[in-house]
């Protein structure tokens, strides 16, 4: 609790309780939907016959959609495909954009002129959905897993980010470095990467969130392969379209081909998409006023 | 730095940060300009199976059938109307709530606050989408409550009249939580002495807010007000994409949408290039269009005069 300053009025109750009311309402709308769907991926059969759908008090708590969701292979392959994107994609979006932003950070360097305006220029023209579609496919990506990862790699607001930060926070400790005799790999290995871990950390998280939720990319480059689908794209067509579960009885359903997955597994799927965006957030949540404005405000 | 060394010297002594630009380098000249090249599809009838180098040119053929479809102006009319709603219902908001919570002294309630609203920024709009398919849709939570109370049902997900309406809570929902971060930036940066010096001089509460805050404010809001009129043609590609079907292209139709359907999934490509690059053209127009707006009230905007 911190101190209310001396210049300000005594707080009267009509303000306090407008504001409690208002921010009350704001989490409210957020958390409520959150509970109903968790709850109802938690509730038994009965419950939500009770409930007539979705459930909005515990009544009858089970975790038998998840073992149904994880028996069979749909969203057990999706799960596996879903992380095996984000991890892959983010580690190579970091890869590449902690070396451009470092080898952007110092200003008067080769090219260093050219190519910051050679990035920015993509962030306000580009050449639209149908011709990068058309480069894509040209390339052999149509049904690839490349195609999913490699268009979006780097986002040059993400660099930009980075870059400010590099060229702020450690400019006299890289020349330091360099009167030293470290190389730029060094430098950047051992004295910008420790001192920015914040900034890391959040912008990781801004890639690893876009390759979790993307589903576009999908509809794109392998819309008929169903066994090569992530997560965001097996709640969009089973459970937002409700399109029967492919592959006869059971797979991951537990409903024979061509019926609508019961709810308790539609909704089961969905917190299967939250888990690991509410693992990490925490970690990283504190971080994003230091690390994400200052670098935005400056840049 | 660089005195007395020629090109040549600095070249080697900054080839290893070349070599680290390099690889987003040679990504976004695959992706992002190579794409850029792949425009002159718009002037042509493009055959996936000639190629772009050897297929016939059009001239302005696409661009004379774009606009002689009715859909396509539709489309574009419905990319305003949407908005411009976002922009009246929207906009406000986030500003509203980072007053509201820079106001809330405890901070371990600001801090509780942020994490919750920030949250739903990182869902992605199937989960989103769903999400508000459980709650208003016509088996969700809300006319589940409608019909146990023997009330007439209301399935707001598929209705065309109110969409603008929903789609603009989704936003909310969604972003509206997000927004407020750079506002409460911008309010931690206002002097606390001028609040001080304003309350010794006897201004109230809501004279200090309009005094002091609100123009604290004002060149963050500006900028945001350009970035949403450079914006005003991208209305939310993927959302629209995933409720089209439901509640029908009369409603759902925007600029991106009109050039997915009508571009790629009926491999008309040049078509879909041409109405592609109608759009870039028009947002480019629109961001140099607000900044120059900017400039005029004396503030930055995105880039400076």
């Amino acid at each position: 609790m911190s101190q209310r300053p001396s210049w300000q009025e005594p707080p009267t109750l009509a303000g306090q309780s407008t504001k409690g009311v208002t921010l009350g309402g704001v989490l409210l709308i957020v958390l409520v939907p959150l509970w109903i769907v968790v709850l109802t991926s938690l509730s038994t059969k009965g419950a939500i016959n009770r409930a007539g759908g979705l459930v909005i008090w515990p009544d009858g708590i089970t975790f038998e959609a998840y073992e149904e969701m994880l028996k069979g292979p749909t969203v057990r392959t999706a799960l596996l495909v879903s992380l095996g994107i984000t991890i892959i994609g983010t580690a190579i979006s970091m890869v590449v954009s902690v070396l451009c932003a470092y080898g952007l950070s110092r200003s008067g360097s080769f090219g260093h002129r050219f190519i910051l305006v050679l990035l920015i220029v993509t962030m306000f023209v580009s050449g639209g959905l149908i011709p990068t579609f058309l480069v894509v496919t040209g390339l052999g990506g149509y049904g690839q897993w490349w195609a999913l990862i490699l268009p979006g790699a780097v986002s040059v607001f993400n660099i930009l980010i980075l870059r400010s930060f590099y060229s702020s926070t450690a400019a006299e400790l890289m020349d330091a470095a360099r009167i030293d005799g470290a190389s730029d790999w060094r430098i950047l290995w051992s004295v910008i990467l420790p001192t920015s871990r914040a900034v890391t950390a959040v912008i990781a998280l801004f890639y690893a969130v876009g390759y979790w939720n993307s589903f576009f990319n999908v509809m794109l480059y392998m819309p008929t392969e169903s066994e090569k689908w992530p997560l965001q794209y097996v709640l969009l067509t089973y459970v937002n379209r409700g399109v029967g579960m492919p592959g006869s009885v059971n797979a991951g359903f537990g409903m024979a081909h061509s019926q609508t997955a019961p709810l308790s597994l539609q909704m089961a799927v969905v917190v299967l998409t939250l888990v690991p965006l509410v693992i990490v957030y925490p970690f990283v949540q504190k971080h994003f006023r230091t690390g994400v404005l200052t670098g935005a405000i400056k840049g | 730095m660089n005195e007395g060394l020629t090109r040549r010297d600095r070249l080697r002594r900054d080839r290893s940060l070349l070599i680290m630009v390099a690889p987003a380098v040679v990504l976004l000249l695959i992706f992002s300009y190579a794409p850029m090249v792949g425009v002159i599809t718009a002037f042509q009838y493009y055959d996936p199976l000639i190629g772009i180098w050897d297929s016939d040119w059009a001239g302005l053929d696409q661009f004379q059938q774009l606009f002689a479809d009715s859909r396509f102006w539709h489309a574009l009319s419905n990319t305003l109307y949407l908005s411009f709603v976002q922009l009246i219902l929207f906009f406000p908001i986030p500003i509203v709530l980072a007053m509201l919570l820079n106001s809330v002294l405890s901070e371990r309630v600001r801090n509780f606050v942020q994490s919750v609203v920030y949250l739903p920024h990182f869902f992605s709009w199937v989960l989103v989408i769903t999400i508000f398919q459980q709650m208003l849709g016509g088996a969700g939570a809300f006319n589940q409550w409608l019909r146990s109370n023997d009330l007439a049902t209301w399935d707001v997900m598929t209705n065309p009249d109110t969409f603008a309406l929903l789609v603009t809570f989704q936003g909310v929902w969604k972003e509206a939580g997000w927004g407020i971060i750079v506002f409460l930036a911008a309010l931690a940066a206002i002097n606390p002495g001028l609040y001080e010096a304003a309350a010794a001089d006897g201004a109230g509460p809501w004279r200090r807010m309009w005094h002091i805050t609100l123009p604290g404010l004002r060149g963050v809001i500006v900028l945001m007000l350009v970035l949403r009129l450079g914006g005003a043609l991208s209305v939310g590609f993927e959302q629209f994409l995933i409720q089209r079907d439901a509640v029908g292209h009369e409603a759902a139709e925007v600029l991106d949408t009109y050039a997915f359907y009508y571009g790629i999934a009926t491999t008309n490509y040049s078509f879909g290039a041409a109405a592609g690059l109608f759009k870039s053209v028009i947002s480019l127009l629109l961001i140099w269009g607000a900044n120059k707006l900017a400039h005029s009230f004396g503030e930055d905007g995105l880039y400076r005069k």
